[in-house]
């Protein structure tokens, strides 16, 4: 079961930390689908945070069809993530990994990569107007 | 639905010296709100006029649609006061037992079981606990009576880290179990981030922003850039705080529509540094900035 950590000082509400941390832990393959996610009380106890917070955690996820409450029994994994085609994905990695030693290469440092990446991630996907879109929100921090 | 807390123009007089003037709010039902505010901005004096504790020197207050200082009012709201008062040569079991005799709806056996999961002992005199236990033991006699509104007055400003933390645990635990409304002050904006979901800022009596705590930290960003780019920015978006140096400019910013900010680092904002800013710019209320914002598009 997925174990809720929180950070009190990003700036991100609450309930997009809980439903990226889902989002993270589906890529990485640690939750799959049919696995059970806490109930809200379960991370009230732990976190000692507003329980209607998970519940819009939840419901969030569930609008990206990841995650589907059975009634009576608890809100479980549906989806899966990353939504790409595996073979892409290797690929496009592959690419990315030899980018990075290209430009280590170079001679740029973590900062340099981080700078470039931020500017070339910021105009690709052209940040939205934060509170417009929730989602992509998440997505980027 | 009924607001929880209504108040009208209410205020409440010292003799010439007012400490809540013309203070007009509605705090929704079923949510746990934060009240935060300078010290002197009449945060205990609304929580005790909302508890029938003080009489209004002036305008109204309602509580769940009623008067505060009606009996059937009082009945369903809890109240745990900043100095916690107790009886100091009471036990814990006495002190429970007490909730019993003064409520008509109490249920010993469940404030009972509170107490004793946090290892407080039923047979201390409450005189010897620690202010972790008494804040304990206070929250377990406000919530015996199942109250459906919960008013706290600063909690746990004199506690430990660890005791907070339990503190707030068995009050977000019982909001699970009971849905309770609760109406919370506290300087303690990191507490504040993690369990309220609808923040109201008073300042000089006044409500200078109220809304969803999700909604405000979305709708806030800082922007760090150059600073003969920052015109441009704050034309169309309202400056909550600026720091100019020669070349470079740091904005928190309300986003008042679609960010275009090629050129500028933008970083979140946490709830402290939002509410730290606004409280050192008392003139930017929801008021003023919806004003200005008119005021801005071209007739």
């Amino acid at each position: 079961m997925i174990d809720f950590q929180l950070d009190g000082h990003s700036g991100v509400a609450t309930y997009l930390q809980l439903a990226q941390q889902v989002r993270h832990s589906l890529r990485l393959g640690l939750l799959r689908p049919g696995d059970k996610l806490p109930t809200a009380k379960e991370v009230v106890a732990k976190l000692a945070i507003n329980p209607n917070t998970v519940l819009k955690a939840y419901r969030e996820l569930e609008r990206e069809g990841l995650v589907g409450a059975r009634p009576g029994a608890g809100t479980f994994v549906t989806g899966t993530l990353p939504s790409g085609d595996p073979g892409e994905l290797e690929q496009l990695a592959r690419e990315l990994a030899q980018w990075l030693r290209a430009a280590r290469q170079a001679g740029l440092g973590r900062e340099d990569v981080e700078a470039l990446y931020g500017a070339a991630m910021r105009e690709t996907f052209q940040e939205p107007a934060p509170g417009a879109q929730r989602q992509t929100e998440a997505e980027k921090v | 639905m009924t607001d929880a807390v209504e108040a009208v123009g209410l205020g409440r007089r010292y003799g010439r010296k007012w400490a809540l003037q013309d203070c007009t709010l509605s705090l929704p039902s079923e949510r746990v709100i934060g009240l935060v505010g300078p010290n002197g901005a009449g945060k205990s004096t609304l929580l005790h006029l909302a508890v029938g504790l003080l009489q209004p020197s002036a305008g109204e207050v309602r509580v769940l649609g009623r008067d505060p200082r009606d009996p059937g009012t009082l009945a369903r709201v809890g109240f745990v006061a900043q100095d916690k008062p107790l009886y100091g040569h009471f036990t814990v079991a006495e002190t429970l037992r007490m909730g019993g005799w003064l409520n008509p709806a109490w249920e010993y056996k469940l404030a009972e079981k509170r107490v004793a999961r946090l290892d407080v002992p039923l047979t201390q005199k409450v005189g010897k606990l620690s202010g972790g236990q008494r804040s304990q033991l206070a929250l377990a006699l406000a919530l015996g009576k199942r109250p459906e509104l919960l008013l706290v007055d600063e909690p746990v400003s004199d506690l430990d880290p660890l005791a907070r933390r339990d503190f707030f645990r068995v009050l977000m635990e019982e909001v699970a179990e009971s849905g309770m409304t609760v109406v919370l002050s506290s300087h303690l904006l990191a507490d504040l981030e993690r369990t309220c979901e609808h923040l109201v800022l008073l300042s000089r009596s006044r409500v200078q922003f109220a809304g969803d705590t999700d909604d405000l930290l979305a709708r806030h960003r800082m922007l760090t850039g150059p600073r003969d780019a920052a015109a441009a920015i704050e034309a169309t978006h309202t400056v909550v705080q600026a720091d100019y140096t020669e070349r470079q400019a740091s904005v928190m910013i309300r986003v008042n529509g679609p960010l275009d900010a090629t050129g500028w680092q933008v970083r979140n904002v946490s709830l402290e540094d939002l509410v730290l800013a606004y409280m050192a710019a008392p003139h930017l209320t929801d008021d003023t900035i919806e004003t200005a914002k008119k005021e801005q598009v071209p007739s």
